[in-house]
C-alpha cells in the first residue's frame, strides 16, 4: 500500500519531556520525525533551537512544542509518557483533539485512583480495587481513543538516552497496536516485542517499583547478592498475588515487563525508586529525598495504594506492609529487615496461585 | 413507568412505519433468490480468505465438514433436517471420493463446485421467508391469545375467556427509553440484545417489540424449533432465520454469520439473545457469545465502504426481562450446579420440546399474575458510544465521534478482522454494563439475596454444596433477622439506583420496610411447588427449596450487596 509509507513519514507524538519520554522520543527520531510536549515553553525552544532538553542531547529529528492540540493534529499516533499522578488531567485535556481514528501507547508505570469526595489514602484506608485504574483504563474512560497499548521492561532511560542496546514489550488487545508500536520504535540497539496481556504487562510495570525502593534500601545498608536475590524472587511471588487481585494475568510477570524490569530496576542506582530506597537507609529523612528529586519515584504512590488496597480486600501483603512502614517511619529501615526474617512464611510458591 | 394508553388495535404505540412495503425484511423475502445467491457468494469468498485461498486447506476443510456432518445424521437426526438431507451428503461423499481420486465427474467440477452446493444447502436452510399477511395475522392471534388468557387464568377458568378487565399491559411493564429506541429505528437498523433468563424470552420480546411500533425483526431460533410444525410455519413466516447448534464447522458458521450481516447491511432490524442460552444461574449475563455482535461490526464497515458518509449506522439496544417468577427456575439451577459441580455428563432439559409441553407452559404463565419489567436501556452505537435521537455519537465528555473513523488505518476503511474482533469484545463489556445498570430490582429478589446471605453466614465454612444440603431446620431465620438484612439492603440499592447504577420497582423506591416485605414476600417465586421462602407457622421465615432461593439471590450478584449485610 502505497499509504503505508506516508505514515512512515508522519510525525510520531511523545507526551512528556521526562528522562524516559526523551528516552522513548529519541529512539522514535531514528525513524521518523517526532513532535515532543514538554511544559515549558523554554525547554520547548532549547530543543527546537539547539537540540538540549535540560542538559540531554535530543536527536534532531524531534521538535518540541507545549500544545496538545498541535501534538492531536499532526500526529495519529501518540506516546503518553507522563507521571501517573498528572495522567487523567492531561488525558482529559488531550481528548477533544482526539478522534478514533488515533492510536495512544503510554509508558507510565502507575496507577490512577479515584477517591469518592472528601477521602485520603490514609494508612487504614480501605481501598476498593474498582476505584484504581490502569493507565488504559483512563484512556478509554476520558476519550474515544479504543486502539490503546502500553509500553513496558527494563529500560533505564539513562542507559537508552546512552545509546545502550535494550528490549521493551508493547501489549496490546490489537495487532495493529503492536505493530505499528514496533515499526516506529525498533532499531538495531532496541528490540521490541509484542504481548496480547495488557493489563498484565501494565501490572507488573506498575508494582515492581515498590520492590525497587526495598531493594535500595537493602543495598544502602551495604548488603550484597543473597539478600537482593532473596528480596526479588519473594517480591515477584508478592507482585503476582497483588496482581491477580487487580485482574492481571499471572504469565506476564514472567517476561520483560515483570522480572525483567524487577531485576533492572532493582539493580541500578540509576532508578528513582532504587535511589529513594537507598537514601532512607543512609539516613535521610523522606521529605529530604523528596525535596531534591527532579522527578517522580512511582513506586511511592503504588505502595500506598497497593497498601490501602490489602486493607480493603483483607489480604497479607507482608514485603508491601513493612516497606510501607519503614517509607512513612513507623519503622527503620532494621526492624523492618528484621520483621521480615522473622515472618514466618512456611512455603516458597503457593501453588494456588497459579490456578483460577 | 410509561402512561398506558393504548392506540385502537390494543398496542402502547403506533407503528413507526405503517406500510409493511416499506419494511426492509419484506423486501429482503421479496427477493430472496437474489439475497440467496449474494449470500452464499460473499461466505464463499470468506471461507476461502479464512483459509488463504489454499486448495489444500479448502480439501481439508471440505472433508472435516463431510465427517462431522456424517457422524450428526447419524448422532443427533432431528425432524426439522429435511428429507433429502441424508441423500444431499451421500452425494456430496461419493462425488468428494471421485474428485479426490482424480476423476471427471459429469456432475461436479471440483471442489469449488462441492463448496458451492453445500453453502448453498446451508443458505437456503438458514434464511426463513418473511410474509406479512401471517405477521399480521400472528400479531393480532398472539394479542388476543394472551388477553383471553391472561383473563381465563385470572377467573376461575374459560368462564373469564371472553372477559376483558386484565390488560396485558398491567402485567407486563414496558418501561425505560422507547421513544428513543423508535427514533432511531427510524434513522438507521437496531439490534435488540435482551437478557435471557426463561424460554417465555422469545415470545415476550417479539410482543415487547411490536408494542412500541418497531417493524417486525430477523431472529435466530433454535433448528430444533422447527420440528414442530406449527411452531415451523409461524416462525418461518414471523422472521425467524434457523441456527442449528449441532453444525459447527467453519462453512456453516461463515454462512450464518453472513446472513446476519448481509440481512442487517440491507438494513432489517435484529435480535438476538448475545447470553446464548438462559442463564442457568440466575445471575445477569457477564460473558457474552460474540459471534453474532460481531456480523453488526463487520455490517457497519461495510456500509460505510459502500456509503460513505451517508451509510446507515447500526444501534444495539440492550434490553432487561426481570421477572418475579422464572417457570424454568428449578431445572436451570439444577443444570447450573450439576456444571459448575464438574460433573460430567448433564441431560440438557428441553422444556420445549412438544407443542402441547409449548402450551401448558404458557398457560401456566398467566395464571402466575407476578409483574414482568421489560426495560429498554439506552441504546448506544457499536462502538458503546452515547447516540442521541438523530443517530449521533458522543463520547463521555460530550464531543461528537464520526465513528467511521474507527474503521480507519493510514487514513482509509481497512479490513482488519483482529481489530473489529476486539471492538466486539469491547461492545459486549458495554452490554454486560448496560444489563446491570438497566436491571429493574423487585422486592422478591431482595428478600432472596438477604435470606440467602443469612444462611451462607451462618456457614461461612460450607461450599456451595453444602448449603445446597442443608436439613430443612436450618433454613428458618426469624422475622427481625430478615428486615435488618433487608434494610441495609434497600438503604444500599437506593444509593446504586440514585447514582444510576440500578433500577427499583416503585414500592423499594418509596415504600416502607414493612410493604417491600410484604410485597416480596407475596411475589418471590410463588408458583414453584416448594417456596423459596415463606412464613411458617411460628411466624418465621422459611425456605423450602435453597436452590430455587440461591437462584433468585444470584439475580442480584455484581453489587457488591453483600458487604452490607456481612
Amino acid at each position: 500500500m502505497s499509504s503505508t509509507k506516508s505514515l512512515d513519514k508522519m510525525p510520531v507524538g511523545v507526551l512528556g519531556g521526562g528522562s524516559f519520554g526523551s528516552a522513548i522520543a529519541n529512539l522514535l527520531a531514528e525513524n521518523q520525525p517526532v513532535i515532543l510536549l514538554t511544559r515549558s515553553q523554554e525547554v520547548a525552544e532549547s530543543i527546537n533551537t539547539t537540540h538540549i532538553n535540560r542538559g540531554r542531547t535530543m536527536h534532531e529529528n524531534v521538535t518540541s512544542t507545549t500544545e496538545l492540540k498541535v501534538v492531536a493534529e499532526q500526529c495519529k499516533l501518540i506516546y503518553p509518557i507522563i507521571p501517573s499522578a498528572g495522567f487523567r488531567e492531561t488525558i482529559k485535556s488531550l481528548a477533544p483533539y482526539l478522534t478514533p481514528e488515533h492510536i495512544l501507547i503510554h509508558g507510565t508505570k502507575g496507577v490512577d485512583v479515584q477517591l469518592p469526595e472528601g477521602h485520603d489514602l490514609t494508612a487504614d484506608y480501605k481501598l476498593n480495587p474498582k476505584m484504581v485504574n490502569t493507565m488504559t483504563e483512563v484512556i478509554l474512560q476520558e476519550t474515544v481513543v479504543k486502539r490503546v497499548g502500553c509500553l513496558a521492561g527494563p529500560n533505564l532511560a539513562a542507559e537508552i538516552l546512552n545509546g545502550q542496546p535494550a528490549a521493551t514489550v508493547i501489549a496490546s488487545h490489537f495487532d495493529e497496536v503492536i505493530k505499528i508500536g514496533q515499526r516506529t520504535l525498533r532499531s538495531p540497539r532496541f528490540q521490541v516485542y509484542g504481548s496480547h496481556d495488557l493489563t498484565g504487562v501494565e501490572i507488573a510495570g506498575v508494582l515492581k517499583n515498590v520492590i525497587a525502593l526495598a531493594a535500595g534500601a537493602l543495598s544502602g545498608l551495604g548488603f550484597g547478592e543473597n539478600a537482593k536475590a532473596l528480596l526479588i524472587s519473594r517480591g515477584l511471588v508478592e507482585m503476582i498475588y497483588v496482581g491477580k487481585n487487580l485482574g492481571g494475568d499471572i504469565v506476564a510477570f514472567l517476561g520483560l515487563a515483570g522480572i525483567g524490569d524487577l531485576i533492572a530496576t532493582c539493580s541500578s542506582p540509576k532508578s528513582r525508586n532504587y535511589t529513594v530506597g537507598y537514601r532512607l537507609a543512609k539516613g535521610e529523612s523522606l521529605t529530604a529525598i523528596l525535596a531534591d528529586m527532579e522527578e517522580v519515584a512511582e513506586g511511592l504512590n503504588t505502595l500506598r495504594i497497593s497498601r490501602a488496597m490489602a486493607n480493603y480486600l483483607g489480604y497479607r501483603a507482608p514485603l508491601t506492609e513493612t516497606i510501607y512502614e519503614v517509607i512513612y517511619g513507623e519503622k527503620t529501615v532494621e526492624e523492618g529487615l528484621d520483621y521480615l526474617m522473622k515472618f514466618p512464611f512456611y512455603v516458597d510458591i503457593d501453588k494456588s496461585m497459579f490456578t483460577n | 413507568m410509561a402512561t398506558k394508553v393504548h392506540n385502537s388495535d390494543g398496542w402502547l404505540y403506533d407503528p413507526i412505519l405503517p406500510d409493511p412495503e416499506t419494511w426492509p425484511i419484506v423486501q429482503l423475502s421479496k427477493n430472496r433468490e437474489a439475497f440467496i445467491e449474494e449470500l452464499v457468494r460473499l461466505s464463499i469468498e470468506n471461507i476461502k480468505e479464512s483459509l488463504g485461498n489454499n486448495p489444500s486447506s479448502i480439501k481439508d476443510e471440505l472433508a472435516k465438514t463431510l465427517y462431522t456432518e456424517k457422524i450428526r445424521l447419524n448422532q443427533t437426526p432431528w425432524k426439522a433436517d429435511g428429507p433429502d438431507e441424508k441423500d444431499f451428503w451421500s452425494h456430496v461423499k461419493k462425488d468428494m471420493v471421485r474428485i479426490n481420486a482424480g476423476h471427471e465427474n459429469p456432475h461436479a467440477f471440483g471442489h469449488e463446485d462441492l463448496i458451492q452446493r453445500i453453502v448453498k444447502r446451508y443458505a437456503e436452510e438458514i434464511a426463513g421467508i418473511f410474509d406479512v399477511q401471517a405477521y399480521n395475522f400472528a400479531k393480532g392471534f398472539t394479542t388476543f391469545m394472551f388477553a383471553r388468557l391472561l383473563n381465563a387464568s385470572q377467573g376461575k377458568g374459560l368462564a373469564r375467556f371472553f372477559d376483558s378487565r386484565h390488560n396485558l399491559h398491567d402485567k407486563i411493564h414496558l418501561i425505560g427509553e422507547i421513544d428513543h429506541v423508535r427514533a432511531l429505528a427510524q434513522k438507521g437498523t437496531v439490534i435488540i440484545v435482551p437478557t435471557h433468563f426463561s424460554n417465555l424470552d422469545s415470545m415476550l420480546i417479539g410482543w415487547a417489540i411490536q408494542s412500541i411500533g418497531l417493524p417486525p425483526v430477523l431472529y435466530g431460533a433454535g433448528l430444533n424449533l422447527f420440528g414442530i410444525k406449527i411452531m415451523a410455519w409461524f416462525m418461518n413466516r414471523l422472521g425467524a432465520y434457523k441456527v442449528d447448534r449441532r453444525k459447527k464447522n467453519a462453512l456453516y458458521l461463515e454462512t450464518l454469520k453472513m446472513y446476519s450481516e448481509l440481512s442487517l447491511r440491507k438494513g432489517c432490524n435484529g435480535l438476538f439473545f448475545p447470553g446464548g442460552t438462559r442463564s442457568r444461574s440466575g445471575m445477569l449475563e457477564k460473558r457474552l457469545k460474540l459471534g453474532l455482535l460481531g456480523t453488526a461490526l463487520q455490517a457497519q464497515r461495510m456500509n460505510y465502504v459502500d456509503h460513505g458518509d451517508e451509510a446507515k449506522k447500526i444501534f444495539v439496544v440492550p434490553v432487561t426481562i426481570n421477572y418475579n417468577f422464572v417457570l424454568e427456575a428449578q431445572s436451570l439451577i439444577d443444570q447450573h450446579l450439576k456444571i459448575s459441580g464438574q460433573a460430567q455428563y448433564y441431560v440438557e432439559n428441553d422444556d420445549f420440546s412438544t407443542s402441547s409441553k409449548m402450551m401448558r407452559f404458557i398457560y401456566k404463565f398467566f395464571t402466575a399474575s407476578s409483574e414482568i419489567a421489560v426495560r429498554y436501556g439506552a441504546p448506544m452505537d457499536l462502538f458503546g458510544n452515547r447516540v442521541d435521537e438523530e443517530g449521533t455519537s458522543f463520547d463521555p465528555q460530550g464531543n461528537e465521534v464520526d465513528i467511521q473513523r474507527y474503521f480507519y488505518s493510514n487514513g482509509e476503511i481497512s479490513k482488519d478482522l483482529q481489530r473489529d474482533a476486539e471492538y466486539t469484545r469491547m461492545l459486549g463489556d458495554k452490554i454486560v454494563e448496560s444489563y446491570h445498570r438497566e436491571a429493574v430490582v423487585f422486592c422478591s429478589q431482595i428478600l432472596a439475596f438477604a435470606a440467602f446471605r443469612i444462611i451462607k453466614t451462618r456457614h461461612s465454612k460450607m461450599d456451595l454444596y453444602g448449603l445446597m444440603r442443608l436439613p430443612s431446620e436450618d433454613l428458618v431465620m426469624k422475622p427481625k433477622e430478615l428486615m435488618d438484612a433487608v434494610d441495609k439492603l434497600v438503604t444500599r440499592l437506593r444509593e446504586l439506583h440514585s447514582n444510576g447504577e440500578i433500577q427499583l420497582e416503585k414500592e423499594i423506591l418509596e415504600g416502607s420496610l414493612s410493604n417491600i416485605i410484604k410485597k416480596g414476600i407475596a411475589n418471590l417465586g410463588i408458583y414453584h411447588a416448594k417456596l423459596p421462602l415463606m412464613y411458617n407457622q411460628e411466624g418465621d421465615f422459611e425456605s423450602q427449596d435453597i436452590t430455587i432461593l440461591y437462584f433468585y439471590h444470584n439475580r442480584l450478584e455484581g453489587y457488591e450487596l453483600h458487604k452490607v449485610i456481612r
